[in-house]
């Protein structure tokens, strides 16, 4: 996130794009609903109509995977209504005027063509952020887990830039992060384009500065996505190890995934449960839960934080970072003698300029917010105030492409899916936690009443999905949550396995998966 | 800044006989609060509007008559305030017997939430007598509730509204409301019906902030018969990425609850279903208690530390003595600390000089 989350609840517009906020992240939209308590008003952008959407004042009920058409519109609607913020494009960005150029093209009724959104109502949300004093942008996997994810947050960016609506208190760009510490994962440098604090694998600076430091010759090519990896497997990846990844269940294709895990001669996960992945390795090594592991996490908010062990762990469990460090050591690699995750955290502190004025000792609080370049400095609870981290804010020209399928004769239905309130993920956690299932006893594929009726469905009985990859099973739930022709399924239970019918395509740029739009068949099963 | 480029004098009140500074807009009992003067209350928490209903937080005010409730009653300059008089002593000591004359019992187990004490404590603190005042109850339980989170015992409801105001106000979800007056006071349901039926997310907001103990947490209260102490860690919770601070709540080596943390900076007290009850998985006995190998016969097989990672290191070094350095790959978790995705990714870049580490962020 651009601003903290304690700015959630100072906008006078909010503008939720993609973001089942108050399932997803029910505590940042207790904020939210603060900021609406006192007057702020509240555009919602969503296929389904979510909680969000209920306490909106503008609702746009796009087509899954509709979101650039509708923001490109949004932009055309606020140059024609003249309301940039032409200091803020002049001394702060670069390519304002081409962009201002390109979005002459896309008018509302253009949008509405693609997005089912009635042109006037973009407009009204058009003309509601661009003139809000405070406008901020709020938005989760519903923006990115398409195949043009990069091209939706750009044209995000775009809005806010256009119209001065970052830098400063309760405007911005905020994704939500979905896992704990998935932002502390990316800072680490688990990334193949990146070493620890986001320092690029292709400069040559920084080639030098990890040579040195892991006293080793480093490649100076981009390393390959887990996506490619998984292409690849047994063709050139012949061994894994997955730490804490159920990647059987929450990737898109399962039956690929399975294939190529099996296709691998060694595979070892790192794990506190017999997971479906798990189940495919050669070694499993058990892991210490939260709960029993000393260490650091950082949020959505880039907040660097301590998670403390409260009790010890169950049998022979041991943290992640002395197993892979004992594995490394039998590898006769060097530099993996750790006795403490104090020392770890201290040497991510040492070579990373975002986090070089932070130790072990001083996140003790949970004061700071990355970047925190030297010792002494308060932290970054607000980016781009002054200025951007690159110099200036680039607008992208950014064009609609179509989702990597569309519906069709064989499969009719747009399927999005996502995540529930009481669940989480493949519910290896909550699943295992008493209480859960007297509210989510099972999955339920949601499905617009009218529809139930259309395609020979009963509410509350089984339903067949097929996509080109595979079927599943799945009981109906009729409800005009979901749009006409658009249903939705979470993948928690592993007796739906919903991403067993999607991976139909992929961001070119991320390699994120298209899991929010997956062209579907639905059919009664009679038995 | 005044013309001379001093600061205005800044406002002030006298305070149990000494002067104190004040900012626009606090009341007396935030005054009074900043300054170490404790002032009891019942109804109070200071992430709600101020609400004055249990007027235990009353106090005498210079040039009034009656005592003023300090928790809705706003600071001027010149104010002159007693908190803690015999009168205002005595009177907080007669509406505590009055509060606690409804109540069948005192003494509830700290497991049922945060504030769970507070009534209590001051009726210790006071040496109020409970049996003084007899008369009706307000409030009676739906029974018929089994949801497995959130236990209700409005024979302890005091009518301060806590759970009612921090619903509407912290959570924004308005579920339970207050219906009916004097003794016939009762919390509860649109339609009196079950929690799951209402717009009840089961945040647990409204058991944390109840001081009485008539809303409690099932799920710790399980726990209530382990005759040892509870400790609390701080940490930040294992679910989204919000990160919220919570004190895990043990005894022994038992995760047996959580409590919100009320200066966490990212939920400032909230939590989610997830954060507040979902937190057993931990000590579950389906977690992986050592190390497993696959052998000839396909199957798993329990093994010791060093021979699990002997047979893990000689996997790798074979792959990449047979396919090259390029042919290991490595996925971290975005669900595990910082410690465990950097040695990954140094396993990885130390080990074979290549990049090829990822985390579960595309997916």
């Amino acid at each position: 996130m651009s601003n903290p989350l304690r700015d959630m609840e100072k906008p006078d517009v909010i503008f939720c794009i993609g973001t089942n906020m108050t399932e997803a992240h029910p505590v940042a939209a207790t904020r939210l609903k603060k900021a609406l308590a006192k007057g702020a008003k509240m555009i919602v952008a969503d296929p389904r109509v979510i909680g969000l959407a209920q306490k909106a004042d503008i609702y746009m009920q796009l087509r899954v995977g509709s979101d650039s058409a509708l923001l490109l519109a949004m932009a055309n609607v606020i140059a024609e209504a003249g309301l940039i913020d032409e200091g803020f494009i002049d001394e702060r960005t670069v390519k304002g005027e081409t962009f201002l150029d390109h979005v002459k093209q896309f008018p509302p009724e253009w949008a509405e063509e693609i997005t089912g959104v009635p042109a006037a109502t973009i407009r009204e949300a058009a003309l509601l952020y661009g003139q809000a004093d405070r406008g901020a942008i709020y938005y989760t996997l519903g923006i990115t887990e398409h195949i043009c994810g990069v091209d939706n947050v750009q044209s995000l960016c775009n809005l806010a830039l256009m119209t001065g609506n970052i830098g400063r208190e309760g405007t911005g760009i905020n994704p939500m992060r979905g896992q704990n510490n998935i932002q502390g994962a990316g800072d680490c440098g688990a990334l193949p384009n990146n070493y620890v604090g986001f320092q690029s694998v292709i400069d040559p600076e920084n080639q030098a500065k990890f040579e040195k430091a892991y006293g080793r010759p480093m490649d100076r090519e981009k390393g390959m996505t887990k996506v490619t990896a998984l292409n690849l497997c047994g063709k050139g990846v012949h061994a894994m190890l997955i730490d804490g990844e159920n990647t059987v269940v929450s990737d898109p294709d399962r039956e690929h995934c399975e294939h190529a895990l099996r296709a691998l001669d060694h595979l070892v996960v790192i794990d506190i449960f017999m997971t479906e992945t798990a189940e495919l390795a050669d070694v499993v090594l058990p892991a210490t839960a939260w709960g029993e592991t000393d260490g650091v996490c950082t949020n959505t908010e880039r907040r660097v934080q301590r998670l403390r062990a409260a009790v010890p762990p169950q049998g022979d469990a041991k943290p992640d970072w002395w197993i892979v460090s004992q594995l490394a050591q039998r590898l006769g690699f060097s530099g993996f003698d750790y006795t403490h995750p104090k020392e770890v955290f201290n040497e991510i502190c040492e070579l990373s300029p975002i986090y070089y004025g932070l130790d072990w000792d001083r996140i003790e609080h949970s004061e700071y917010q990355w970047p925190v370049p030297e010792e002494g400095h308060p932290g970054t609870p607000r980016l781009h105030e002054e200025s951007f981290i690159n110099g200036r804010g680039i607008f992208s020209v950014v064009t609609y492409r179509d989702p990597a399928e569309t519906i069709s004769e064989e499969y009719p239905v747009w399927l999005t899916t996502g995540r529930r309130l009481e669940s989480y993920h493949t519910r290896t956690q909550t699943g295992r936690a008493q209480g859960i299932e007297y509210l989510l006893p099972e999955e339920r594929l949601e499905v617009h009443p009218a529809d139930v009726q259309d395609w020979g469905l009963l509410d509350g009985e089984w339903a067949r999905l097929s996509s080109p990859r595979g079927s599943v099973k799945v009981k109906v739930m009729a409800t005009d949550r979901s749009p006409r022709g658009t249903v939705f399924a979470s993948f928690s239970f592993a007796d739906v396995p919903i991403n067993i019918l999607t991976g139909g395509g992929y961001d070119p740029a991320t390699h994120t998966a298209e899991l929010k739009v997956c062209p579907v068949r639905v059919e009664p099963v009679n038995n | 800044m005044n013309q001379n480029g001093h600061h205005p004098k800044q406002k002030t009140i006298i305070l149990n006989g000494r002067e104190v500074a004040f900012f626009e807009g606090e009341t007396v009992y935030e005054v009074a609060q900043r300054n170490q003067q404790d002032i009891p209350t019942l109804c109070y928490d200071d992430r709600l509007e101020p609400f004055g209903g249990c007027r235990l937080c009353v106090v005498d005010v210079e040039g009034m008559r009656n005592p003023v409730a300090s928790c809705t009653f706003q600071a001027t300059p010149g104010l002159v305030v007693n908190t803690h008089t015999e009168r205002i002593e005595t009177h907080r000591k007669t509406l505590l017997e009055m509060v606690v004359s409804e109540n069948r019992e005192l003494e509830v187990d700290p497991l049922r939430g945060y504030a769970s004490q507070e009534l209590t404590d001051l009726v210790s603190l006071y040496e109020a007598q409970t049996g003084r005042f007899q008369g009706s109850q307000s409030g009676t339980t739906n029974t018929e509730d089994d949801n497995p989170f959130i236990f209700r015992d409005y024979d302890l409801c005091i009518s301060c509204y806590r759970c009612v105001r921090v619903c509407a106000e912290e959570e924004g979800d308005y579920a339970i409301s207050i219906m009916n007056r004097g003794f016939e006071t009762q919390i509860t349901t649109e339609f009196n019906g079950l929690l799951k039926d209402s717009a009840c997310t089961f945040c647990g907001q409204c058991v944390q902030t109840c001081p009485t103990g008539a809303l409690g947490d099932l799920k710790a209260m399980r726990a209530a018969s382990i005759p040892l102490p509870i400790a609390k860690t701080r940490t930040i919770c294992p679910y989204c990425g919000v990160g919220c601070s919570v004190d895990v709540l043990t005894k022994g080596d038992q995760i047996v609850g959580i409590h919100p943390a009320m200066d966490g900076p990212a939920n400032e007290g909230a939590l989610c279903i997830k954060g507040q009850f979902a937190f057993d998985f931990v000590q579950h006995g389906d977690r992986l208690k050592t190390p497993l190998i696959r052998g000839e016969d396909g199957r798993f097989h329990p093994a010791s530390w060093d021979e699990a990672l002997d047979r893990a290191a000689d996997g790798f070094q074979k792959v990449e003595e047979q396919y090259g350095r390029h042919a290991v790959y490595g996925v971290a978790s975005g669900r595990a600390p910082h410690e465990a995705a950097y040695t990954m990714q140094k396993f990885i870049r130390a080990g074979y000089g290549t990049h090829n580490i990822d985390n579960c962020s595309r997916a």
